[in-house]
């Protein structure tokens, strides 16, 4: 299968059938897939719960870099994406 | 009532139960011979009402339950399944229907994506109608492929699930052609775990060891040709190896079936474990269940645990198997599943094994053969039904 190229300009969405949601007797972000669950890291959950598909990697990289003072995240961020992209949690929008 | 070794360590106090399975009824309009419902079924209680079943969602939920599956037998045969789906939608619970398709119409599917229902789990027991039929003692094969459609029709994730043992792994490559254009998104070749039905059946289910090598090689191949667009689960079946698998990651410790008359299990099969009074829905709430009863405490952590187990540096990880197996096989349940090679009683699964060896077409799927030809003594499949359930068994183990 191609995978698509990704990179700063890339939106990426939560794969259909997958949800992601906060849980409180975690206290986590897991993401729900049929026959499985994902209990995210702090920082997986705040890059994952800006996939809406509407902003490009460079945008959610920013919208951290502000919220938590921080820079030079942008790979961090791709290199997640790309990870997620590849085990079906993320897909890139067309 | 566990026996409080000082050499071991006390269970933390545990985490909440994440996964939640709902067996809703026991009744199914299949009957299939490796069903895992318990073979007595037809002797327990009436099933619980709606009501029942929404306050068990709403205390597991508050507890931090998230994975819900929907079971049964046959889920469809209760008309207040979409209820219980747009209840459990509400509480935010991720929902599986787990079906036979069988009364799966086109009214149900979409009163069930109205409801809030995330995915559906399809069984098939074979890729050829003949087998399917054969299997499950029913005509539903063709039933099968329009459910299937309905639910990519839908839009509801799709995971066909196929149930493994000696009369179809052979046919591994063509339930994978099967899935992948009905357009599954994940397959489960569950291989046959022999509780229930299975357990009684286990001479004409257990595959020969080349069958599943053969079984797995194909399944590798399949998986380097589909890549990441279909998802395959394979798991070897348990008779076949060395080490148990860590069953349910320990009981009492991410799992809780709730049956269809109410008694809470910390696995599918758990019932048949002698001396743990199962609590019941009815009488306690799903936090004094989880937390106190005896049925959830006993098993967790390895107090409970005898040697070899209990010195072993792979307990952590392994939890001494499966206890219903243990049970099954040696009589007792706080025995190392004997799946271990470092069990005394290894030799049960390995005799179990070396029988299955024997040339692989079975007694119920071919002709009787001359006796002389026929080494082992064959009996004909026991199919799930009623009637034998009523007849299989005079008692019951927890009584």
């Amino acid at each position: 299968m191609n995978q698509p190229v990704i990179d700063a300009a890339s939106r990426p969405v939560i794969e259909r059938g997958f949800r992601l949601q906060w849980e409180a007797a975690q206290n986590a972000h897991v993401l729900l897939y049929p026959e499985g669950m994902i209990k995210l890291n702090g920082s997986a959950g705040e890059i994952m719960k800006r996939c809406s598909g509407e902003s490009t990697i460079a945008e959610i990289t920013s919208d951290l870099e502000r919220a938590f003072t921080a820079n030079d995240l942008y790979e961090d961020v791709a290199r997640f994406v790309r990870m997620a992209v590849e085990k079906r949690w993320l897909t890139i929008r067309p | 009532m566990a026996d409080h070794s000082p050499v071991t360590t006390s269970p933390r106090k545990p985490g909440p139960p994440l996964w939640l399975l709902l067996e809703l009824t026991y009744r199914c309009p299949l009957h299939c011979a490796f069903c895992y419902n318990p073979t007595d079924y037809a002797g327990t209680g009436p099933e619980l009402g709606t009501q029942d079943w929404i306050r068990v969602l709403r205390q597991a939920r508050a507890l931090g339950a998230v994975q819900l599956g929907l079971s049964g037998g046959e889920p469809l045969t209760r008309d207040d399944l979409e209820d219980i789906v747009a209840e459990a939608h509400a509480l935010g619970f991720y929902s599986n229907l787990i079906t036979s398709g069988v009364g799966l119409t086109d009214a149900r599917i979409r009163a069930l994506k109205a409801a809030g229902l995330d995915h559906i789990q399809l069984s098939f027991q074979d890729s050829s109608r003949q087998m399917n039929d054969f299997l499950s003692s029913t005509r539903t094969f063709d039933l099968k492929y329009k459910v299937a459609a309905l639910i990519k029709q839908y839009e509801f994730p799709m995971v066909l699930n196929v149930v493994l043992h000696r009369l179809n792994i052979d046919h591994v490559e063509e339930i994978l052609e099967m899935a992948l254009r009905l357009g599954a998104e994940y397959v489960e070749l569950a291989n046959t775990q022999f509780y229930g039905w299975a357990f009684h059946n286990r001479e004409a289910l257990l595959p020969s060891r080349v069958q599943v090598q053969l079984a797995e090689q194909t399944m590798q191949r399949f998986r380097e040709r589909v890549g990441s667009r279909m998802k395959i689960f394979f798991v070897v079946p348990d008779y076949f190896e060395h080490r148990p698998k860590p069953c349910m990651n320990g009981l009492g410790s991410i799992f809780m079936t709730i049956a269809p008359d109410g008694t809470a299990l910390p696995c599918q099969a758990a019932r048949m474990l002698p001396g743990l009074a199962f609590p019941n829905v009815r009488a306690q709430s799903i936090e004094e269940i989880w937390f106190d009863s005896p049925g959830f405490t006993h098993f967790r952590g390895d107090a409970w645990m005898k040697e070899p187990c209990r010195s072993c540096p792979e307990k952590a990880h392994d939890f001494g198997g499966c206890r219903c197996q243990a049970y099954l096989l040696t009589g007792d349940a706080a025995n190392a599943d004997p799946v271990c090679d470092l069990s005394p009683h290894h030799h049960l699964v390995t005799q179990a094994v070396a029988a299955a060896d024997r040339p692989p077409a079975a007694a119920a799927d071919r002709p009787p053969a001359a006796a002389a030809d026929r080494p082992l003594k064959e009996q004909p499949l026991v199919f799930r039904s009623d009637r034998n359930s009523s007849t299989l068994f005079v008692g019951r183990n927890d009584t």
